[in-house]
């Protein structure tokens, strides 16, 4: 239990997916204009990861990895269909986002009108992605493992769309060199805030 | 009767432009905002950052040339998974290839050679241009987004590496005898090998940007 909670925090604050690897940067600085639609985006990140990361995970263990046919049959032991891992999960995800859009749009047609194209977009965004190759890559163990870091994942994302969407909102009252306006600005808060997260690297778990 | 319509040139002036635009006013990193994520991680080091930028190039170049050539037979709802069907076979195509050549930097890389996948600057180039255009003309746009990207990708890459580690694919440019250790004056900045430097430096590049070319300024 206490290592499942490590991996919890882990997730969240030392391995931020967007201070430390910039994963999901696009949708990150293209949506984050407002506290609003980015808190929409944000759960709907968390959702994805917490489904594709844990059924990316039966893929790769059930599916892909050297060996891991043998359930089918003894004689498939020696396959490693492992390269074909990208296209596998992407289509995950894809589908997955294909079912948030439709609950989305179910129960909440303002936010689905308000994040428009970004919506869809989800199934492009890089930390959802990143998140099963990293799953993947630092091998973790059980099913448990794998569900908590992708909900980890999502979480540490939607904390990082929230608060820079926050400051961008204030952003709009000061007085800021006219080319460095918009996106410039938001790259260099979000290395400045990248820097308050390094911090947490000091913890160790 | 049908007139005879004359052959566009190979390099024309407007394909020309396809190829040059994207690297400076229509950048896809500085000014569209996009295949940003990618762009940052992999810019400690100069060499990964080139291996990076011109596998980025191919896939774009391809999967635009791909796309373009079936538009005429993608059913339009189903378009998006055959765009990433395309991409992600590239990717793993360059994948592979990088694991048989240049093992180290595909360590290096990591999990971001599968991230080109996802690196929207293909996507958004395949739904904005390769559906609507001619094969030729869509490579040369594949080509001049990917290099856009690769030439940020260089510049934050050059000065991270130079300033971080004092050398430069490798090799020394700061002499040992300069740094502190070594009786001299110099110390590396640390700063510069941890991520967030790499987006203050895209942040910095695009104020440069933006001060030269005031038509991009936003309001």
């Amino acid at each position: 239990m206490e290592h499942l909670i490590n991996i919890f925090v882990k997730s969240i604050f030392i391995d931020n997916m967007v201070f430390a690897y910039f994963l999901g940067m696009c949708s990150y600085l293209a949506v984050s204009k407002t506290v609003k639609t980015s808190v929409g985006l944000g759960f709907a990140v968390i959702f994805v990861m917490a489904i594709t990361v844990p059924v990316n995970y039966l893929m790769n263990k059930y599916l892909l990895l050297p060996g891991a046919l043998k359930w089918l049959d003894p004689e498939f032991a020696s396959l490693d269909l492992s390269f074909l891992s990208f296209i596998m999960f992407i289509a995950v995800i894809a589908s997955m986002v294909q079912l948030v859009e439709m609950i989305v749009e179910k129960f909440s047609p303002s936010l689905y009108s308000s994040l428009g194209i970004f919506l869809p977009l989800i199934a492009v965004n890089c930390a959802i992605l990143g998140g099963s190759l990293f799953m993947q890559e630092r091998e973790y163990k059980t099913l448990a493992e794998a569900t908590v870091f992708g909900v980890g994942s999502g979480v540490g994302w939607f904390l990082a769309i929230v608060s820079i969407a926050a400051i961008r909102e204030r952003l709009k009252y000061s007085d800021i060199p006219k080319p460095l306006r918009g996106l410039g600005i938001a790259f260099i808060l979000t290395g400045l805030m990248g820097i308050a997260f390094m911090t947490f690297m000091g913890i160790k778990l | 009767m049908s007139e005879i319509k004359e052959k566009e040139p190979l390099f024309s002036a407007k394909n020309l432009k396809l190829l040059t635009e994207p690297i400076d006013s229509k950048n896809p990193v500085t000014v569209l905002v996009l295949g940003i994520c990618s762009a940052l991680a992999v810019t400690v080091k100069l060499k990964p950052a080139i291996v990076m930028a011109i596998s980025v190039i191919v896939v774009t170049a391809f999967s635009n040339l791909i796309i373009s050539l079936i538009r005429k037979s993608i059913p339009n709802r189903i378009r998006i998974i055959v765009q990433l069907v395309v991409i992600a076979s590239l990717v793993i195509l360059v994948d592979q290839i990088l694991k048989a050549y240049v093992y180290d930097v595909s360590k290096q890389l990591s999990v971001f050679v599968g991230l080109i996948i996802t690196n929207c600057i293909i996507m958004g180039r395949l739904e904005a241009f390769a559906l609507g255009n001619k094969p030729w003309p869509s490579f040369l746009d594949g080509i001049g987004n990917g290099l856009g990207y690769g030439l940020i990708l260089v510049i934050v890459a050059f000065f991270r590496e130079l300033l971080g580690s004092g050398t430069i694919l490798g090799l020394r440019v700061i002499p040992l005898e300069w740094y502190v250790k070594n009786g001299g004056f110099y110390e590396n900045n640390g700063m510069m090998i941890l991520p967030p430097m790499a987006l203050i430096t895209v942040g910095i590049i695009i104020w440069i940007q933006r001060s030269r070319n005031r038509k991009l300024i936003e309001e």
